[in-house]
């Protein structure tokens, strides 16, 4: 089952927690990884620690250039892309009424316009290869909305809606495109959180703990697989019942 | 027929698992040939790679038919 050998990933973001752990989650069912993120030395790290199959390939995906440049280099180093997870994401958290432009700019352009670009310079290969997988990490904001987060919510729920629309346009050609929707889960930036503000955020949810970064790369492994092949179009939520949607 | 409309019509064929009779200079790879709109791009993706050249997307829109298809890579070679 989910066994993803000959098959090559674009994990963006992987520098990150959630990242991190998808590349390692594709990387153990046998996948060749190409690692991108803005900082190097935590992606040579991970890569490292993988081993053999992975490539790194550095982008800024807050720069229009550097994002039509990642497949590119990414099918040269790893020798195609079958699998894209689009997971890289920044948060500009403020009051709406206090959002700047550049805020509201910064965050669709990184987490929602740079996930367009990379799907559509990845379809010209899956088309040919009439096999893809394409996820994107959307959030449980993007259904439910949260307060300082309305670039951030508009972001992920308008990944949503392109990706249903993609996974139309190319079903047919065995390209499925899904999101997967983290709730909380524990990585540096809800380290960040007191324990108050911990509190509150337990109490919504009923499994009662954060997840964990192994439980998000568990739900994306399972959509990349040959098994997940007839799924597509599809959000799976993996928020310990905080919204059942 | 010269060699650019054999190579052409071979793709068209292949692509759209249509019988080589049905490939007639105005024959239009939507109306007549069964193709999709995604077909059509694909049919163009197939061109370039085949005859080494770029379609940009305002000239691939106007590629309608076959005779289209080979008068434009005619064109571009």
């Amino acid at each position: 089952m989910f066994d993803l050998s000959g098959k090559k990933a674009l994990v963006t973001g992987a520098s990150g927690g959630i990242g991190g752990a998808v590349a390692q989650a594709l990387h153990a069912a046998g996948a060749t990884l190409v690692l991108s993120g803005t900082r190097e030395a935590p992606l040579r790290e991970l890569a490292a620690t993988l081993g053999e199959r992975v490539h790194v390939v550095t982008a800024d995906l807050g720069n229009a250039e550097a994002v039509e440049a990642l497949p590119k280099a990414a099918a040269e180093a790893a020798g195609g892309v079958d699998i894209l997870v689009n997971n890289a994401g920044i948060t500009r958290d403020n009051l709406f009424m206090r959002m700047s432009d550049e805020e509201w700019a910064q965050v669709l352009e990184v987490n929602l316009t740079s996930s367009f670009r990379l799907c559509r310079a990845v379809l010209r290969g899956m088309m040919k290869a009439r096999w893809g997988r394409i996820v994107n990490i959307g959030s449980v904001v993007g259904a439910t909305g949260n307060p300082g987060q309305g670039n951030y919510a508009a972001a992920k729920a308008g990944l949503v809606g392109m990706s249903k629309s993609l996974a139309y346009e190319v079903a047919s050609r065995g390209i499925t495109v899904n999101c997967v929707s983290p709730g909380f889960i524990e990585t540096a930036m809800t380290e960040k959180l007191n324990e108050e503000q911990k509190g509150r955020i337990l109490a919504q949810i009923p499994a009662g703990r954060m997840g964990s970064a192994s439980e998000i790369a568990a739900a994306v492994l399972f959509l990349t697989s040959p098994e997940a092949g007839y799924i597509t179009g599809a959000t799976l939520h993996v928020n310990g019942g905080m919204a059942m949607i | 027929m010269s060699d650019i409309a054999d190579r052409v019509k071979k793709i068209v064929v292949e692509h759209l698992g249509v019988d080589e009779e049905k490939v007639t200079e105005s024959a239009s790879f939507i109306d007549d040939l069964g193709a999709d709109s995604l077909d059509t791009v694909e049919l163009v993706m197939a061109f370039e790679e085949e005859f080494g050249i770029e379609i940009p997307d305002d000239a691939a829109e106007t590629i309608q038919t076959f005779g289209d298809a080979v008068k434009f890579i005619q064109g571009a070679v």
